[in-house]
């Protein structure tokens, strides 16, 4: 991942060299000062023509004024690069999660997602300018002032050098070995404290009123006062490299004098010198001082990093063909052999033997006890899971096709889900139903809307479609949320339309009234009805049945469930 | 934005000792900063103009290695101490946040989701790193050492002083002037920062349904369409930001500048001698340093800042709005005080709970739902709530919580002697203690099934767990079996089913159930609400339901029918959210 945000950088070099550019000629300015500053005032003191002076003079102002102008040059470049690569970095992220859900993301927690999606995902926009650039800059300027000073007095440039080397990189190394520890407590301390805080929060209805919910916030404080102590502990080792650096500094400061006191007593430099070679050194380790936060943000980086690549390095639920099979024309039966299905290579088989055949326009009725494997079924058909075991082929009039051999975007142009509890955008009505089919009209939106029986309660919102639904479809009822997603369906259009217990939160009579418009969506399209309510049983008049319920293998069948939340939500 | 920010400072109390050792800590190296400079132009003149040599300076040579060492062991001890304020402060911040949090999710009140407020609560709140441990300890030393150095540079060299302490009020205005400017700047960020957030999320939670529409790879244009809406932003917010620190840097370096030309003139001219020349010279730029610091974390602090108003917005201020609608929800004569609330509820064995006329406001909706809903019930009866969606039976059950606020009618419990209690008056909690809720969405938690019972029946033991998940046909079940998030390894049905074991582990007076059966097939749904039949019946218990299916319907003693109604008030579309 890192690697990744560094060949980005290629993309945006051009202002990346501006900021280097830049940057080394704002902090050389600050040592030059300090240098030449030493110098005129030494001159001074032995008191020659003013006009000696003047170049000194006029290279002292120009010192004072570069600095802050060229420093304010480096600064704007280098962040507008990184948040390009931010915005390439959190594309290329979403476009590998999108590969792996839902079944590869089956057992990730959301409240750890966001915290590492988000938090991680742009922890590494600061690896360009709050690493790369910094380091590149202090070796630039430290090495052009070692060689001045070591030009003047041998010595005290080698032991700036060396003190360079301990505050620049020492310091660093010891600070970063006592705080590894720490970050690595850090780390999943605020993971599991955000985790908790989610499930906290959307639990908080139930838990308030059962009265839990004190009991529940004492938890979480236990585990934000361990997050308390492991960023205590971080910080003392933070600490460790302050103190390092300031004693190299002071070596630095302390071992030029000695030197240089020798050396104009040898006469080996001048008295004029003397001042310079003092002073060099505190500007220079002033300039290495500042890099002590880039061991701290490599460490960070770096966890985020490992983060990002234990979610995305999972290995794909549904390996996609390297030249996907053209789509055969519709319309589109299904036929099934000897089909397995399970969550994890060494899981247990959710379905096993399953077969199964429909001819196209058909209906057919699939139905078994909870966890009998229902939903996986709905997964394995709309490519969401490979199949373990056996085929599930879509018979076109030109010839069966094995879904393996299609593409899964492909697959789902043929086959549409009606979900149970599928999630709702923090949007609008329309927009909710509009992802079904992004061009549809806003008549075609509220035809869907009418089939779905949801026009004349929309008719009662102030908003109409343009009502906001919340967050989670928060504002809606149970019902209400099942039939926009009805409504998407019935927009989407799909030839093959799995429904998912799609009269389940519905009242008798809207469930009656909607069963006939179920079947009115059905019709003309291959349907495949999973449902145990009696009254969309007896409707259904399926020419093709399969009950899950023989299949049924004890416990190992209530795994399933893991099917029944992959395919409806996450 | 002012430089310091009350509220802040209210929550820095959590920290006051390591703060004030901070401090103190910071002015002991600004007088070590002095000390240095003294000795250092000391040994430069006397080498240089004096000839001195190692024989003379070793006592100086001493007495600077000391001061370098206390210096570092300074700078050590201020980083520990201010970073351990910042820890302690970020704890007290997110158990206030998530305290509130949960008040808010809880009711019905529009405000931040879940996912914004765990954000608030960690990531935001971390970004107060950089305002509790650097900007915060830095801003009394901002004031002090300059005034301290210049005080000695004045005492050798009086020109170079007022150079000095003319030029920092400079800066400080500068300061000030833009720094007002950044602060629109960064609340914008923060606010693309909240949104880009928000966004995030919605899409990688909804990333199944956005597959099944095909929707999902297009959903990567409108991420990036944010993130560069996000860039644009923040560049906008950084060249105004930069300027400030620009203004900063720019004062400081030139007069250092001025005051080494001053000194060079002033030494040719023979007004001044070395050792005063090069004392100044070192110091001068200490006395921009707190102050280029200050600058330096202000900015980078800012985030954090703006968390914090977040955090306080949200801890703060909706406390009055929450006030406000406690009294709604629970009718409380403004002048009762709490404390004469009754403490004992009457017995709920003999009791009947009345419901009347109760109507319910729905918020940005033009609905009354309920609208006059009334019944009674007494121990040992079943309720099923009928209706069409939307009538307002789940928002009926969450009104007898305590959890909605009700705009008309009545919920009274009325004791065997005829004594009423409004709901109204009781603390919820007390009231609540008796009662148990399965939602239409229950929630499970990663952890065993045994966990998740526990989390609304703490006091349950592993006896009443098992026979809790025996009742509801979970026989098969071991309740140390490790469930998923939302858990997982488990079908929708029999999700269902633990939430009706637990309530039923809860022991309640009154069970409130949200369509118990929904999900099941007609064999579990039979078990199920035989469960429950059996809790009336059999440990006489109130039960309401909220049913849809006739076979959970014809368990019921009554049938109540709610309905909905346009909300006239809401005809000139005030009412709209």
């Amino acid at each position: 991942m890192i690697g990744e945000v560094l060949r980005l950088g290629g993309a945006v070099r051009g202002r990346l060299a501006l900021s280097l550019l830049a940057g080394t000629g704002a902090a050389a300015s600050a040592v030059a000062l300090t240098g030449t500053s030493a110098w005129l005032i030494s001159r001074a003191a032995e008191q020659p023509p003013i006009l000696y002076l003047m170049v000194a003079i006029v290279a002292v102002r120009a010192f004072g004024v570069s600095r802050g102008a060229l420093r304010y040059a480096e600064r704007l470049p280098a962040h507008d690069a990184s948040l390009r690569i931010l915005a390439a970095v959190r594309s290329r992220t979403y476009r590998r999660l999108e590969r792996l859900a839902p079944a590869g993301l089956a057992e990730h927690r959301s409240g750890d997602l966001l915290s590492r999606l988000v938090a991680d995902v742009d922890s590494l926009v600061d690896l360009w300018p709050r690493v790369v650039l910094p380091i590149a800059i202090a070796t630039a300027v430290c090495a052009g002032t070692v060689l001045v000073v070591a030009a003047l007095v041998p010595f005290a440039g080698l032991a700036l050098a060396v003190t360079l080397l301990v505050a620049g990189v020492g310091a660093p190394l010891a600070g970063w070995i006592v705080a590894r520890r720490s970050e690595a407590r850090i780390a999943p301390a605020r993971g599991a404290l955000s985790a908790a805080a989610l499930d906290l929060l959307q639990a908080a209805p139930e838990l308030v009123a059962a009265d839990v919910d004190g009991r529940e916030l004492a938890r979480l404080a236990v585990l934000s006062s361990r997050l308390q102590d492991a960023e205590a502990r971080s910080a003392t080792g933070a600490g460790t490299g302050i103190l390092v650096a300031a004693l190299s500094s002071g070596a630095a400061v302390w071992m030029a004098l000695l030197a240089g006191v020798l050396a104009v007593r040898a006469g080996g430099i001048g008295g004029v010198a003397l001042a310079v070679v003092v002073l060099l050194p505190i500007a220079t380790h002033e300039l290495v001082g500042g890099l002590a936060p880039v061991a701290q943000q490599i460490t960070r980086l770096r966890s985020a990093a490992d983060r990002l690549g234990g979610v995305l390095g999972r290995p794909d639920p549904v390996a996609e063909p390297p030249e996907p099979a053209a789509l055969p024309a519709g319309p589109y039966g299904i036929r099934i052999r000897g089909l397995g299905a399970r969550y994890a290579p060494d899981g247990p088989d959710v379905l096993d033997g399953v077969d199964f055949e429909l001819g196209a326009g058909e209906r057919a009725l699939v139905t078994g006890p909870s966890g009998s494997g229902k939903s996986t079924l709905a997964a394995v058909l709309l490519r969401f899971l490979d199949p373990s075991a056996g085929s599930a082929e879509l018979v076109a009039p030109s010839g069966p096709v094995d879904i393996r051999q299609l593409a899964g975007d492909d697959v789902r142009r043929v086959v549409g889900l009606c979900a149970q509890d599928a999630p709702l955008f923090d949007s609008t009505i329309a927009e909710n139903v509009r992802l079904a089919r992004p061009d549809a009209t806003d008549d075609e939106v509220l035809d869907a809307l009418r089939q779905a029986h949801l026009a004349d309660w929309i008719e009662t919102l102030p908003d109409r479609l343009g009502t906001f639904v919340g967050e989670s479809g928060a504002r809606l009822s149970g019902g209400q949320r099942q039939r926009i997603e009805l409504a998407r369906s019935i927009l989407a259009d799909r030839p093959i339309l799995i429904f998912d217990e799609p009269t389940e939160h519905l009242d008798e009579a809207t469930a009656a009234a909607l069963t006939a418009d179920l079947l009115a969506a059905a019709h003309g399209r291959t349907a495949i009805f999973i449902t145990h309510r009696a009254e969309l049983m007896a409707a259904v008049r399926p020419q093709a049945t399969l009950d899950l319920a023989r299949r049924s293998h004890g416990r190992d069948a209530a795994a399933s469930a893991g099917g029944a939340a992959a395919v409806s939500a996450p | 934005m002012t430089p310091l920010d009350r509220r802040l400072l209210r929550i820095a109390r959590a920290a006051v000792a390591y703060l004030l050792v901070t401090i103190l800590l910071g002015l002991l190296a600004a007088g070590l900063a002095i000390g240095q400079a003294a000795l250092l132009a000391d040994a430069v003149s006397s080498a240089f103009l004096g000839g001195a040599g190692l024989d003379t300076l070793g006592g100086t040579l001493a007495a600077l290695a000391l001061v370098l060492a206390v210096r570092a062991v300074t700078a050590w001890a201020q980083d520990a101490s201010a970073h351990r304020a910042a820890a302690a402060v970020k704890t007290r911040l997110r158990a206030a946040i998530l305290e509130r949090g949960v008040q808010l999710r809880a009711g019905r009140w529009a405000g931040p989701g879940s996912g914004e407020i765990v954000a608030l609560a960690t990531r935001g709140v971390d970004a107060l790193d950089a305002y509790y441990a650097r900007y915060l300890p830095q801003l009394p030393l901002a004031a002090i050492v300059p005034v301290a150095v210049v005080a000695a540079i004045a005492g050798s060299d009086l020109v170079a002083a007022l150079t000095v302490g003319l030029t920092v009020p400079l800066i400080v205005v500068f300061m000030v002037l833009i720094g007002r400017a950044v602060e629109r700047h960064r609340r914008r960020r923060w606010q693309a920062l909240t949104r880009l957030a928000r966004h995030f999320l919605d899409v990688v939670q909804g990333l199944p349904t956005l597959k099944v529409f095909g929707r999902a790879k297009a959903q990567v244009a409108s991420l990036e369409r944010v993130t560069d809406a996000y860039r644009v932003e923040t560049m906008a917010s950084l060249r105004i930001a930069f300027l400030s620190a620009f203004a900063l840097e720019f004062f400081a370096t030139l007069s250092v500048a001025l005051v080494a030309v001053g000194i060079g003139i002033r030494l040719v001219e023979g007004s001044l001698d070395l050792r005063t020349g090069l004392f100044v010279l070192i110091l001068a730029p200490e006395a921009y340093l707190p102050l280029r610091q200050l600058g330096l974390h202000f900015h980078a602090s800012e985030e954090g800042r703006s968390a914090m108003r977040a955090a306080f917005e949200l801890i703060d201020t909706p406390a009055e709005r929450l006030r406000a609608e406690r009294l709604r929800a629970e009718r409380l004569p403004a002048e009762r005080l709490p404390a004469e609330r009754p403490t004992t509820l009457p017995d709920l064995r003999t009791a009947t709970l009345r419901v009347e006329g109760v109507t319910v406001r729905q918020p940005g909706r033009a609905l009354l739902a309920p609208d006059g809903a009334s019944f009674a019930i007494r121990a040992g009866e079943i309720v099923a709530l009928t209706g069409a969606n939307g009538a307002g039976k789940s928002t009926l059950l969450a009104a007898i919580l305590g959890l909605a606020g009700i705009d008309g009618g009545t919920i009274t419990l009325v004791a065997d002697d005829g004594a009423t209690m409004p709901l109204a008056e009781l603390d919820p909690r007390l009231w609540r203690r008796h009662v148990a809720w399965v939602p239409q969405t229950p929630f499970l938690a990663a952890g065993t099934l045994a966990d998740n019972v526990r989390l609304v029946a703490p006091g349950a033991s592993d006896v009443a767990i098992r026979e809790a998940l025996d009742a509801v046909g979970l026989d098969r079940f071991d309740p140390s079996l490790e469930l998923g998030e939302g858990g997982l390894g488990l079908s929708s049905g029999e999700r269902r089913r633990v939430a009706v074991a637990r309530a039923l582990a809860r022991d309640p007076a009154l069970l409130l159930v949200d369509e118990p059966t929904a999900g099941l097939d007609d064999e579990t749904e039979q078990v199920v609400l035989a469960a429950i039949v059996r809790r009336a019946r059999g440990a006489r218990s109130m039960v309401v339901l909220v049913a849809h299916r006739p076979a959970a319907i014809a368990v019921a003693d009554r049938e109540v029918r709610l309905s909905a109604r346009a909300d006239p008030e809401a005809l000139d579309g005030t009412a709209a959210a």
